[in-house]
């Protein structure tokens, strides 16, 4: 048996690899929720938004505090150019087959890695932490970083977030009855090709944070944007595809599945993970607080 | 003078399957004008023509003198063109409440057309206002979207046989709500197979035949004359 602390440190090891990939996971959540598109170019988003934080720090100069500014920055600026890309080419992709939509996004995302190195070339980058959360502080034995603290407390808040701008705001009301019935949602109105510009938007802003609020913790190279795409569809998948809450728990267990998988198989944890999904797609293939679709 | 809405020669298809060969008609402010015909006829499919929903081959749409042919449906709807769709289609996980408000939010139409004003035309959707709309009865269904569709402040009002599924005691309810929306001036485009809502309701009618204007004149006429009525309507 473990002893307790090692226990924790691995339960808080997992919670921050949950609450950083969920920053990421509930931005491709969300824009499966309301376009339909399942956008296999979000990890890329996310590897831009690495990218640009660096950039910025970068042109930025030394300052303790800099890293708030370039995170910040940097996801405006995914914001962006998520809006410009579904402008110009998902637009197209809606209520084609899957395999097409698969196909177009997944040379989305060879075109974005190729632009992250011809701009940025393939040597690692990194980013230091701002000079607030560099300490640490030590609970039952183990040291967590405040860094990582702040991420466990920023998941859950953003989920809140999130729910309250669904549930409880003007512009929530209108973004689900865009997915319960886009066209009478037309028909009264409403230009649901912004609304849709708007929620690409917004889940490319949350890909481009989760890539910039990693860089503190992660080297910055080629080949992230597939590694997390993979992470983050693992955890939409077993939380149910478009539920903000299944996509809290989903990173929530993927987190401590890979930590404590580690215990059982030192070398192969992510298998732990894999075969956790493929569980829920044979038994619950909506996943755990996802819906049955139903056509 | 122009009328408010005339169609001229509308024809449309779904896909390879025609399904409107021509269809005109002009609707003056004011005016309860009905669409009637059997089931597959095509009055869906003018409705949805007029509201942009989908898009006619060929022909003519004109909304006060100008055309809106083309034009998608959130820009028809904020000319003040109101739909209401013959399945109901309430946004079933919003409440009451907030299917109104959606409404009321999206059409960008100011006017009359308050939650207050619905709930005084409709009283049986007041006390169930925090009820998810997909909970409620067919025909609380139903003066919801009509409801839904007033918040947006509408001068012309197209109604999908709003009778569709409905038991008769709530079908005559529904009929003097409607009656009531027409006293206040609204105009109405009405769609219904049977001519029990529709006789009672409209000045003038329109009988569509397979994709054309069969038919066109007073509602009284069709009302008195018996022969013409079998003619036109039976099966
Ligand atoms: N989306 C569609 N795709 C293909 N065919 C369609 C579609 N919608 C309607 N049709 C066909 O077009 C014809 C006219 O349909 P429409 O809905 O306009 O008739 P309707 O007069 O409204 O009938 P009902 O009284 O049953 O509502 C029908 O034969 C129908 O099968
Ligand atoms: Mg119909």
């Amino acid at each position: 048996m473990p002893e307790p602390s090692f226990i924790f440190g691995q339960f808080v090891g997992g919670l921050t690899a949950s609450m950083f990939l969920f920053v990421t996971a509930v931005g491709l959540s969300l824009i499966f929720g309301v376009l339909r598109v399942l956008n296999f170019a979000h990890g890329s988003l996310y590897m831009l938004g690495a990218y640009l934080a660096w950039q910025i720090m970068n042109w930025l100069g030394p300052g303790p505090e800099h890293f708030w500014l370039a995170a910040l920055g940097s996801a405006v600026v995914v914001a962006g150019i998520g809006a410009a890309i579904e402008r110009l080419l998902f637009r197209h992709l809606y209520g084609r087959e899957e395999l097409y939509q698969l196909l177009f996004t997944y040379a989305l995302v060879l075109v974005l890695a190729d632009v992250c190195k011809i701009v940025w070339g393939t040597q690692q980058l990194s980013v230091s932490r701002p000079l607030s959360l560099s300490g640490g502080t030590t609970i039952f034995g183990t040291l967590v970083p405040h860094y990582n603290l702040f991420i466990i407390v920023l998941g859950p808040a953003l989920a809140l977030a999130l729910w309250l701008l669904l549930h409880r705001s003007p512009a929530g009301r209108i973004i689900r009855a865009a997915v319960l019935d886009r066209e009478m949602l037309g028909a009264l109105g409403a230009n649901v090709g912004w609304i849709y510009t708007g929620m690409f938007a917004l889940g490319a802003f949350l890909a481009g944070l989760g890539g910039a609020l990693v860089t503190p913790v992660k080297t910055i190279v080629p080949g992230m944007d597939v590694e997390v795409i993979v992470e983050v569809f693992i955890i939409v998948v077993i939380g149910g595809l478009g539920s903000m809450w299944g996509t809290f728990l989903g990173a929530v267990v993927f987190g401590q599945v890979l930590a404590f998988g580690i215990l059982l198989m030192p070398r192969f944890s992510i298998f732990s993970v894999f075969a956790l999904m493929a569980i829920i797609l044979i038994v619950r293939p909506w996943g755990l607080l996802g819906r049955r679709l139903t056509r | 003078m122009a009328s408010l809405l005339e169609v001229r020669d509308l024809h449309t298809a779904y896909g390879l399957s025609q399904v409107l060969f021509g269809v005109s008609l002009e609707i003056q402010a004011g005016e309860c004008v009905c669409l009637l015909g059997r089931n597959g006829v095509g009055k869906s499919t003018t409705i949805r023509s007029i509201m942009g929903l989908t898009r006619p081959s060929r022909g003519e749409v004109r909304w006060k003198g100008g055309s809106i042919l083309g034009w998608p449906p959130f820009r028809v709807a904020r000319a003040g063109i109101g739909f209401v769709p013959e399945d109901r289609r309430v946004f079933a996980d919003l409440t009451v409440r907030e299917n109104l408000d959606v409404a009321r939010q999206v059409s960008r139409r100011p006017g009359e057309w308050t939650a207050e004003a619905v709930f005084e035309l409709f009283p049986p959707l007041r006390p169930i206002a925090g009820r998810r709309a997909g909970y409620l009865s067919g025909g609380e269904q139903q003066m919801l979207t009509i409801g839904r569709t007033l918040m947006g402040n509408p001068e012309l009002l197209l109604l999908d046989e709003p009778s569709e599924g409905l038991a008769p005691l709530v079908v005559e309810h529904l009929l003097e709500q409607v009656t009531a929306l027409k006293r206040r001036g609204l105009t109405i485009l009405l769609a219904e197979q049977g001519i029990a809502f529709s006789l009672q309701l409209a000045d003038r009618v329109y009988v569509l035949e397979k994709g054309t204007v069969r038919f066109s004149g007073a509602a009284a006429e069709l009302r008195e004359d018996e022969a013409l009525r079998d003619r036109l309507l039976a099966l």
